[in-house]
């Protein structure tokens, strides 16, 4: 039975959706948000940190009332090879003042939030609902079907996440291959707040993200993170599912020796794991962008592709937050001239353009390539954790000179010094 | 830390668990003739196994997060996924 007619169904409460929603709310507009989890934010999980500029653009000073956890004023670099580790730190202050430069947050609060904002906004919830099918008549999106329910609205904006199905259903995106998405495990260890304050020297509630690379991943394309809430610990791995195909030892095992790497262990220990949860990754950028708009329907955030992994920064939900700003106000837009075919969406890249989301994946397109060269992984942090090594250690033995030091361990490494000028001249240029 | 089971780590997890109505079908047979069968290892729940020479699959305690539809070598075939019913499978509370 086919309901009455709305401007936008979104499908999914996550950034992207949520934001979208609440534009087009606010705007007075009809929208239904679905959303397959019994809250928004259920299904939900992500590494811990957001990156502020897209949200605060939209909603200004949202960190007065959003549940944030802690404004990140450490970000750390660490190459780990078995008992030796070699971390790169940068501290700023500034990040922890107006316009806060990056938070950590859970997903399960933050989402829930937003979508509240959304509906606040006037936009109508409609929570545990999975959406089947999406209607379609002649390659034209008409609504959704979810059960026995059937909805219809001019444009459906699908924002359903990595595996969105919905997209793969109606040949809008491929099935996309195990090399091109990563799967990401996280554990949620609870610790009190002053604990985390003073073992990661932060100054009151400030914050710490780090990074790890190495044998964290078991020599896979992949790494590790770790990030501090108001009083939990979010750590875990990113490892490549093409490498996963191929693993020797089960995931969950590889995440638990993480735990216990003797860089990690003490950073955690008297902690208490509050939650175990696993997600997607997309990885290949452009690569495996869908079909982004078409007849009735725009699609946005991780459906979409949107995330940009350069190693030393992993952004995911300011690119899913921008995509559902422009997927509203392209859908503002065609409301005006009425015109919800593919050219009267045609909007929505144009403005995917003129923000950061596609000028920066189109910048950084050859980072995913980069990222799989297979020695960021295991020769470059064995190198430089034995260069470090040998550079702080005194014990008696005859001096040896930088130069030569820094060849031997080159060499030893058995990266060639063509080798390691052309990964040089790629990173610099590419990322 | 102490090191933990894969059983601890998903029994801290909220599930509501859809009895009678799996959201992921595995085909056996076509299973039994996978020699690598990465989702046995790559499952971060751990819910495929082998036992008595032959794939084992639960889908209580899954974690929806797709890695065993794009990990499987007979992907869309061997492995029929869809998400679970509306307000049914795992509940974050942190995410």
């Amino acid at each position: 039975m086919a309901e009455e007619k709305s401007t936008a169904i979104v499908v999914g409460a996550g950034p992207a959706g949520s934001t979208a929603a609440y534009l087009l709310a606010k705007e007075g507009h009809d929208v239904v948000l679905v959303e397959r989890g019994t809250a928004p934010g259920c299904k939900n999980m992500y590494g811990g940190r957001m990156y502020s500029h897209a949200l605060n653009r939209i909603m200004p000073e949202f960190w007065k009332e959003a549940p944030v956890e802690r404004p990140i004023a450490q970000e750390t670099i660490t190459f780990l090879n078995g008992d030796q580790s070699v971390s790169i730190s940068c501290q700023n202050m500034d990040w922890t003042t107006d316009p806060y430069h990056s938070f950590t947050l859970l997903r399960a609060e933050f989402d829930a939030w937003l979508a509240a904002k959304a509906e606040e906004a006037g936009a109508m919830l409609a929570c545990g609902i999975r959406v089947d099918d999406l209607l379609m008549e002649g390659g034209r999106v008409l609504g959704i079907r979810a059960g026995e329910d059937e909805m219809l609205a001019d444009v459906v904006i699908l924002a359903d996440g990595v595996n969105s199905i919905l997209a793969q259903k109606a040949g809008w995106a491929k099935m996309f291959t195990p090399s091109q998405v990563a799967t990401g495990v996280k554990e949620i260890i609870e610790l009190p707040a002053e604990t985390i304050s003073q073992r990661f020297q932060l100054e009151g509630n400030n914050g710490a993200a780090r990074l790890f690379v190495g044998d964290c991943s078991n020599g896979m394309q992949g790494g590790g993170f770790l990030y501090t809430n108001k009083s939990s610990i979010s750590l875990g791995l990113v490892i490549n599912v093409g490498e996963l195909q191929r693993t020797s030892v089960k995931l969950c095992d590889i995440m638990e020796d993480f735990k216990s790497n003797p860089h990690i262990a003490p950073l955690i220990e008297g902690g208490e794991v509050a939650e175990y949860s696993a997600h997607l990754v997309p990885e290949a950028g452009l690569a495996m962008m869908p079909k982004l708009y078409g007849d009735g329907m725009i699609v946005a955030g991780d459906a979409a592709g949107f995330v940009l992994n350069l190693g030393y920064t992993v952004r995911g939900m300011d690119f899913a937050i921008a995509s559902g700003e422009a997927a509203a106000r392209t859908v503002i837009e065609a409301k005006t001239r009425d015109d919800f075919s593919e050219r009267g969406l045609s909007r929505y890249k144009e403005l995917l353009e003129q923000s950061f989301v596609l000028r920066d994946l189109e910048a950084y397109r050859n980072a995913p390539e980069l990222l799989e060269n297979k020695r960021m992984f295991k020769a470059y942090p064995e190198l430089v954790t034995g260069l470090a090594g040998k550079l702080f250690t005194v014990d008696g033995a005859p001096p040896v000179h930088l130069m030569k030091m820094m060849m031997g361990q080159i060499k030893e490494s058995g990266i060639s010094l063509i080798q390691l000028a052309r990964d040089g001249w790629k990173g610099v240029r590419n990322l | 830390m102490k090191r933990l089971t894969i059983e601890q780590l998903l029994g801290v997890n909220k599930f509501v668990v859809d009895e009678g109505h799996p959201h992921i079908k595995v085909k056996k047979e076509l299973c039994s003739r996978c020699e690598s069968k990465p989702c046995t290892l790559a499952c971060p729940a751990s819910l495929f196994s082998i036992v008595n020479e032959e794939l084992s699959f639960d889908c209580a305690g899954c974690l929806e997060c797709g890695t065993c539809r794009v990990v499987c070598p007979h992907a869309g075939v061997a492995i029929e996924w869809e998400y679970p019913r509306g307000g049914f499978g795992v509940h974050y509370r942190y995410g």
